[in-house]
């Protein structure tokens, strides 16, 4: 599941290095998020369902990642995935899962990171767009984040934004 | 308000004499969910007629109308049917994808006929079908008017689907311009009402926040459709909402009066909106 994104994430960079490299050096073409997920004292703890897209005005909001309980037998873990309820209706629904190269397991408390290209961002036209990060956790609560960025992107830090309950910070940075 | 209250529980005298099945109070059925994901997917349908929405305390709803059909129009088995002393209870396997229905109709006949110098009313249950026999020997002036009722909800696996929308022309049936299951807090929704086939203009809906026990005030909306059979509904917070159109009963009628011999449709659906 992870290997094959970094592996289109290196072609993507060697291709744009090669075919313009005046560009690529000036321009980002990845975006780096940064997820913290809180430690929290409950008595019954799962790690939270967490999906993240992107969305642009006049176009289908688009699905970078979805981390669910992945491995369970007879894929029982799609069950809950309507839980993380705007992304079910913006986007979820019309999705199968597993979803190739977007989905995967879920993730520990702590600092997650992950990193999208600018075509897994589905950000190739020049815009405003918005990262939207939600989160829904079994016998817990739910909570969704925005992080509007817009393409081309400038290095360096790109937004962040601090959940209450659900999601700790959140942070993008361009490279 | 207690207006309100005694012209409906006339109305629900009246349905209860014409004989539509399980026709007192507020007939409903309650989906464990309608926006679902997963490979394997089950809905549980608890099904009563109550006051309080949505509290099974008066009767269960029978079980005999019931049916339910998947997104390719194929009908799908009721599973695991129960009728217990306030609720009934069935599931329903959810093999596709797409939006299913569920619904309970009547089509029933009510009417009267005279026999020996009296007026006698067409027993409940009688139907196109059974009327010949409903009807004894040596009646005449036999005078009939349809009566059809409609009890259905949706539920969706995945992305909603319109293709079981299609209406079959008879009763009151519901056209979605907001599809039923794509519903939330504070965002309007349409609805297009037809009877018969044709838009229903100037009908009336209700429409009922669940969860009555526990607060003072109803909180109904009592809304009209318009020249085009629509109406907006606007949903003030997330929950379980009961809607219900029934054609206008005539004016004057009293509780306990037999019902005039006229034409009637009534509509009943539990929509899930949800929080955004």
């Amino acid at each position: 599941m992870k290997s094959p994104s970094r592996t289109i994430l290196i072609g993507g960079t060697l291709s744009a290095a090669l075919t313009a490299p005046v560009v690529a050096a000036a321009a980002p073409a990845t975006m780096d998020v940064t997820i913290t997920i809180p430690q929290l004292k409950v008595a019954e703890y799962h790690r939270p369902y967490v999906a993240i897209w992107v969305e642009k005005a006049g176009t289908p909001p688009k699905t970078v990642a979805v981390w669910y309980d992945d491995d369970m037998q007879k894929n029982e873990g799609t069950k809950w995935l309507r839980d993380v309820r705007q992304w079910w209706r913006a986007s979820g629904r019309t999705m199968k899962f597993p979803a190739n190269g977007i989905s995967g397991a879920t993730r520990a408390p702590g600092a997650q990171k992950i990193s999208f290209s600018r075509a897994q961002l589905g950000a190739t036209a020049a815009g405003e767009y918005t990262l939207v990060i939600e989160a829904a956790r079994e016998v817990g609560g739910r909570e969704l984040l925005r992080i509007p960025f817009s393409w081309p992107a400038k290095a360096g830090a790109g937004g962040r934004a601090a959940g209450k309950t659900e999601l700790g910070a959140v942070t993008i940075a361009f490279r | 308000m207690k207006k309100q209250f005694w012209g409906f529980a006339a109305t629900v005298a009246l349905a209860a004499m014409i004989a539509v099945p399980a026709s007192a109070h507020r007939q409903w059925m309650m989906p464990s969910a309608t926006v679902l994901s997963g490979d394997d997917v089950w809905v549980t349908v608890d099904a009563a007629v109550s006051n309080d929405l949505f509290y099974f305390e008066h009767q269960p709803l029978r079980l005999d109308a019931v049916k339910a059909w998947a997104p390719d129009g194929t009908e799908v088995t009721i599973e695991n049917k129960s009728t217990g002393r306030y609720r009934s209870t069935f599931d329903v396997h959810l093999t596709q994808k797409g939006t299913y229905r569920i619904a309970s109709v009547a089509d029933m006949l009510l009417g009267s006929y005279d026999l020996n110098g009296k007026t006698e009313r067409l027993p409940r249950g009688t139907t196109a079908a059974n009327l010949a026999e409903r009807v004894p020997a040596g009646a005449t002036n036999v005078k009939t008017a349809e009566a059809n009722n409609r009890n259905e909800i949706f539920v969706t696996v995945g992305e909603p689907t319109t293709t079981l929308f299609k209406p079959v022309g008879k009763g009151i049936e519901l056209v979605p311009v907001t599809h039923p299951n794509d519903l939330i807090a504070g965002e309007a929704a349409t609805f297009q009402f037809l009877l018969d086939g044709k838009p229903a203009a100037d009908l009336p809906v209700t429409v009922i926040p669940g969860g009555i026990r526990y607060r003072d005030q109803l909180g109904e909306q009592h809304l009209q459709t318009g020249a085009d059979g629509k109406v907006s509904v606007t949903w003030p917070e997330a929950g379980m909402y009961w809607l219900n159109v029934i054609t206008p009963q005539p004016e004057g009628m009293t509780e306990g009066a037999p019902p005039p011999i006229a034409k009637r449709a009534s509509y009943v659906t539990t929509l899930e909106v949800l929080a955004p």
